[in-house]
């Protein structure tokens, strides 16, 4: 973060403490919306946050910023509405402009088992609180004008499921946002600071290990996304998370309004506008595990060619960037929130490529797991005890990059 | 640079062309026969730095081959 910005957004730095109540891992938008929320909502400011870079580097700043809640089972149509909804509110809560965007999303079938799949979305969603319904293509052209309905002549659309509320953010500003209102209340945030390790105490987690010295800790939280395994390990806990790249690019600036974010299901891409005018694409996961945030050109063709078949307005831009974040993925595709087994560590992981729309309800959670000692409902079928429990949340067909 | 793998029957040939495969490795320490079963079905080491995988020549020889990979650089060892 530049001083430029750090002026802007009146971030003021402290020196590191020998002990906090509450030490969080990881300086990304879970960690410091935990914060916020502990300090805002549960008067517990004692708290500080430990990123290993500077604040918003890993995944929150290399997310394509969709927030929608067109999940396909009930748990997660209700968290992820929920968030939706805080989202929603956040600029008011905070009088900060996160560039808060209603756009609505669509999600397109090119089969017959993908109609079924988006009514059933639909259905799932009305049902339990959020705003999706199913669209036949000619509602689709009169909002995506661009559209190529018969897909190329391969992929024809067959409709689709249509969320209202789907909106878009900029990530950086949801970071800094958090990340500033906790700071206010008197949280600390250290960047540049890695935790080395963990500290255990017979079968409890007392503190942690950064390069300045080790800090004592009431709870430790992990909220670092794809490095979720290291950091657990340092802790003595296993976790069902493999970590793969997901890369993303975004095109020259396009004339005109592209209003909302169309993705395919079975063509596998998702785009959107940015407020720049830019192009953002994104697709599925790199199928090998990995740490790597190298890019590829297989990948920007494959996307492109996908993206081309249904808008082909896209063959006339250019690619300008593109990167890669690497995701804790979990077996089910849905988040692990919670206790670990092990005494004084929680994790908020398995966010995967799914993670920054759940910034503000997964925050407010974790912050009330820490405050009362007790998994709210909202999230009581996300705990990571499910796996051995039977009750995996299998919703593969809502991450959107598989 | 798209990562090559070097398959034993075909030469050095791009990753695009093979499939991951998974090898579970429930550690030793756990000895319970039921907790060895949810280690092997769900848990996994997820380590960063050099990691031996298997690999399937899909479009290939189709036959399984042994890689060494740095899951940090994506560099293939041996």
């Amino acid at each position: 973060m530049n001083e430029f910005i750090e002026a802007k957004v009146a971030l003021r730095w402290q020196e590191p403490k020998s002990a906090y109540d509450v030490v969080i891992i990881g300086g990304g938008g879970h960690g410091l919306a935990t914060a916020y929320y502990l300090a805002t909502r549960h008067g517990i400011t004692d708290v500080g946050v430990f990123e290993r870079s500077y604040i918003g580097s890993g995944n929150s700043g290399r997310n394509t910023t969709v927030i929608r809640a067109n999940y396909g089972i009930p748990e997660a149509v209700r968290f992820y509405q929920h968030s939706l909804d805080l989202y929603a509110d956040l600029e008011a809560e905070t009088d900060r402009w996160i560039m808060h965007d209603q756009k609505g999303i669509f999600w397109l079938c090119h089969t017959e088992a993908g109609v079924r799949a988006e009514k059933a979305r639909a259905a799932v969603n009305q049902a339990f609180g959020s705003d999706t319904v199913f669209v036949t293509p000619d509602e689709v052209k009169e909002i995506v004008p661009e559209i190529d309905l018969s897909g190329g002549g391969k992929y024809p659309v067959l409709g689709g499921s249509y969320h209202r509320a789907g909106a878009t953010a900029r990530h950086d500003r949801v970071v800094w946002t958090y990340a500033e209102g906790a700071m206010r209340h008197g949280v600390h945030i250290h960047q540049r600071t890695p935790v080395t390790g963990i500290v255990r105490e017979g079968e409890r987690v007392i503190g942690v290990e950064t390069p300045n010295g080790r800090v004592g800790a009431g709870v430790v939280l992990s909220a670092v996304g794809g490095h979720v395994s290291i950091i657990a390990a340092m802790a003595g806990v296993r976790l069902p998370i493999r970590t793969h790249p997901l890369q993303a690019f975004v095109t020259n600036h396009y004339a005109r309004t592209f209003e909302p974010i169309v993705a395919s299901s079975d063509l596998l891409f998702y785009v959107s506008q940015t407020a720049r005018g830019e192009m953002l694409l994104g697709a599925e996961i790199d199928r090998q595990p990995s740490y790597s945030y190298r890019s590829g050109h297989s990948f920007l063709q494959s996307c492109a060619h996908r993206a081309m078949t249904l808008l082909p307005f896209l063959r006339d831009l250019r690619i300008l960037r593109q990167w890669t974040g690497v995701c804790d993925m979990s077996p089910d595709y849905a988040p692990i929130m919670g206790y670990t087994g092990v005494d004084g560590f929680l994790v908020t992981t398995g966010w995967g490529t799914w993670g920054f729309k759940a910034i503000p309800a997964g925050g407010e959670q974790l912050a009330e797991v820490i405050a009362t000692d007790r998994v709210p409902e909202l999230i009581a079928p996300f705990t990571l005890d499910r796996f051995a429990r039977d009750r995996t949340k299998a919703d593969r067909g809502s991450a959107g990059t598989h | 640079m798209a990562i090559r793998i070097p398959c034993p029957h075909c030469g050095e040939r791009p990753i695009e062309e093979f499939l991951y495969g998974e090898v579970p490795n429930v550690p030793d320490s756990i000895t319970d026969s039921e907790a060895r079963d949810l280690d092997q079905a769900f848990m996994r080491d997820n380590p960063a730095g050099e990691v031996r995988e298997r690999w399937f020549h899909v479009y290939g020889c189709r036959r399984w081959l042994w890689l060494r990979r740095d899951r940090t650089t994506d560099r293939v060892v041996d």
